[in-house]
């Protein structure tokens, strides 16, 4: 039995040619697209000793600006977590004139160059700006402070979150909803209950993803940012800053901080999602 | 075999045969002007008047490519192997980066007059109509409530030259006392509002979005602004005592040469101090050396005192090295 499915594996036709080929040429463009760049980072590392390494990424300003970024890029993930659950929900399960051009919109922060939002976003909300104006007399400033940052973080991200769910979405059959209300669950407890259990993973992954986007994020920022050191000053200006001097190895290493704690999460998320999956299947991967 | 062969050296003879024409006709040559960002308007200008110029002067018609980005960024991407002829920068660093890497000749600064700078400027203040902090120099700059706008010194030349020019105007008010000097500028830089990464994100942020009292950048810059926004909405500060601002040229020799656009590189920057380019700067709101222009334009460039970066900070690596490299006094400065 085991021999005969071994054999119909090995003769079985497949749409791409075999395994061997295309196992490689995919290792070949990882490795030109993503490790050789890398791996050229690490390598701007090694004219490095570690006390040195340890002096450039602990600098107070910069370590200032980790918490500046990561703060921000929190605030924005819980955000876009609700709003784009919220948005995720409203466009599969109504219809509604326009539904179409919504989800197209949805991806634009993608496709849009991030320096045309941080431009746009700071037009919006500075003081006299047509939201911020609004905004003022009630003392809330929101460009050039770090609430800026995270408003600008959101706005790219929030793509990651709307466009995970979604699908998942998509498979659960409204007759769940149907079943669970019809069975006395309140609208709320159907929602918590049995909808919110499988989009767990997809939330959770769209959620990490758009953090770690969040880290990196220098377009659209920086121009909303501000730029006050130990206040405004996001991680990836740090990286400017020290490339504007010359100093490749001191953006090699704070870049290196930064390329660490989003392979770290995506790696966290990825094992998290996989036994998640694994429980809510009962143990069928 | 043979087939291959034959339609191989077919392929051949067609594509030399399509080559061929071209180079006998000699392809026009092209040079590449490498620049920093706000000067891509000047330098519109100026191409066109210099092909003419140098069609009139050499009887070749040229044409000339621009590339403009922050003087830094500019450099970087030089030394990473981008072709350019010459340079014009704002920042006597970014060419002296280009000379230590082999690029740009050792005595650049000699091979052309005013220490290769054919035009140059100064930090000014652009205000709010009416001038209601009543900014007149520095001193007022550090005062309490007084909301500054200049590029980040770390990312811009612009921003830089700012920094310098208010340790200068402090180094000769204190007579050189240091303590005193250094609590001027934590004053001067705590007023900063927004800390943008160039010298146009300052614009912004002062014109569009109306941040700040005052905008501190290059005098050229500020006069430009005031002529785009508005001449009634601001108005233009020239501080008593400011910095010399230059804006340095250099032919870049190892890629010119092979580009074998070396007498057209040099011819470039030559026009750059004709009478008829001067005058082009001048109507930009640079200054320039030419007496006769500067005559000319004397109307628009008030008197000031100009320091010398060389003649205060020593040298500019010099001034890098104390003021603007990690972990120096502009750090120390903004430290917490």
């Amino acid at each position: 039995m085991t021999t005969a499915s071994a054999l119909t594996f090995k003769r079985q036709h497949r749409v791409l040619p075999g395994f061997g080929l295309s196992l490689g040429v995919s290792l070949t463009f990882i490795s030109l697209v993503l490790l050789l760049p890398l791996t050229s980072l690490v390598g701007q590392l090694s004219n490095l000793s570690l006390s040195q390494y340890w002096f450039l990424i602990t600098d107070p300003r910069i370590v200032a600006s980790y918490s500046v970024t990561v703060g921000a890029a929190a605030v924005a993930c819980v955000f876009n977590a609700g709003f784009g659950l919220l948005m995720a929900w409203v466009l599969v399960r109504y219809d509604f004139p326009g539904k179409r051009l919504v989800d197209a919109l949805m991806d634009l922060p993608f496709a849009l160059p991030t320096a045309v939002a941080g431009i746009t976003l700071a037009t919006l909300y500075s003081s006299n700006g047509w939201i911020g104006s609004l905004l003022e007399p009630t003392g809330l400033s929101i460009a050039y402070t770090w609430v800026g940052i995270a408003l600008a973080m959101a706005f790219t991200s929030i793509p990651f979150v709307v466009r995970t769910v979604q699908p998942v979405l998509e498979d659960l059959p409204v007759e769940i909803d149907e079943a669970a209300v019809s069975l006395g669950a309140k609208d709320g407890h159907a929602f918590r209950r049995v909808i919110l259990p499988h989009l767990w993973p997809a939330l959770l992954t769209g959620t990490g993803l758009a953090f770690v986007r969040s880290l990196g994020e220098f377009g659209a920022v920086i121009f909303i940012a501000g730029g006050k050191p130990y206040e405004t000053e996001i991680t990836s200006l740090m990286i400017f800053v020290r490339l504007q001097e010359y100093d490749y190895a001191g953006a090699s290493a704070v870049a290196s901080i930064v390329l660490a704690t989003s392979l770290l999460l995506l790696l966290i998320i990825n094992l998290w999602q996989g036994r998640f999956i694994k429980r809510l299947h009962g143990g069928r991967g | 075999m043979v087939r291959f062969l034959a339609s191989v050296s077919a392929v051949a003879l067609s594509l030399s045969l399509v080559a061929a024409p071209a180079q006998a006709e000699g392809q026009s040559r092209e040079l590449l002007n490498t620049s920093y960002d706000i000067a891509r308007e000047l330098f519109a200008d100026i191409n066109p008047k210099f092909i003419a110029w140098w069609q009139a002067e050499q009887g070749e018609t040229v044409s000339v490519k621009q590339s403009h980005g922050g003087s830094s960024t500019q450099a970087r991407s030089i030394m990473q192997g981008l072709r350019a002829d010459v340079v014009t920068f704002n920042q006597v660093t970014d060419v002296n980066v280009l000379a230590e890497a082999g690029l740009v000749a050792n005595d650049w600064q000699a091979q052309y007059p005013n220490n290769a700078s054919p035009y140059y400027s100064t930090t000014a203040f652009l205000v709010r109509k009416g001038n209601p902090k009543n900014i007149e120099s520095w001193d007022d700059l550090a005062a309490d409530g007084v909301e500054l706008v200049f590029p980040n010194p770390k990312t811009s030349g612009n921003g830089r030259y700012t920094y310098l020019a208010a340790w200068g105007y402090a180094d000769r008010a204190f007579g050189g006392d240091e303590a005193q000097i250094e609590a001027f500028m934590k004053d001067f830089l705590g007023n900063v509002e927004v800390f943008d990464t160039g010298g146009r994100g300052a614009t912004t942020t002062f014109v569009e979005r109306g941040i700040g009292d005052v905008l501190i950048t290059f005098e050229s810059e500020v006069n430009n602004i005031r002529n785009e926004y508005g001449v009634d909405d601001y108005e233009v500060v020239v501080p008593p005592v400011s910095i010399l601002a230059e804006f340095p040229v250099a032919v870049v020799e190892d890629y010119a040469e092979r580009n074998g656009n070396l007498d057209l590189a040099r011819g470039y920057l030559d026009y750059l101090y004709t009478v008829e380019a001067q005058r082009l700067l001048a109507g930009y709101n640079y200054r320039v050396n030419d007496a006769g222009v500067a005559a000319e334009f004397s109307d628009r460039f008030p008197q000031a005192e100009l320091l010398r970066v060389e003649d205060v900070f020593g040298s500019w690596p010099q001034a890098m090295q104390t003021h603007f490299a990690n972990g120096a006094k502009l750090d120390q400065l903004q430290r917490r």
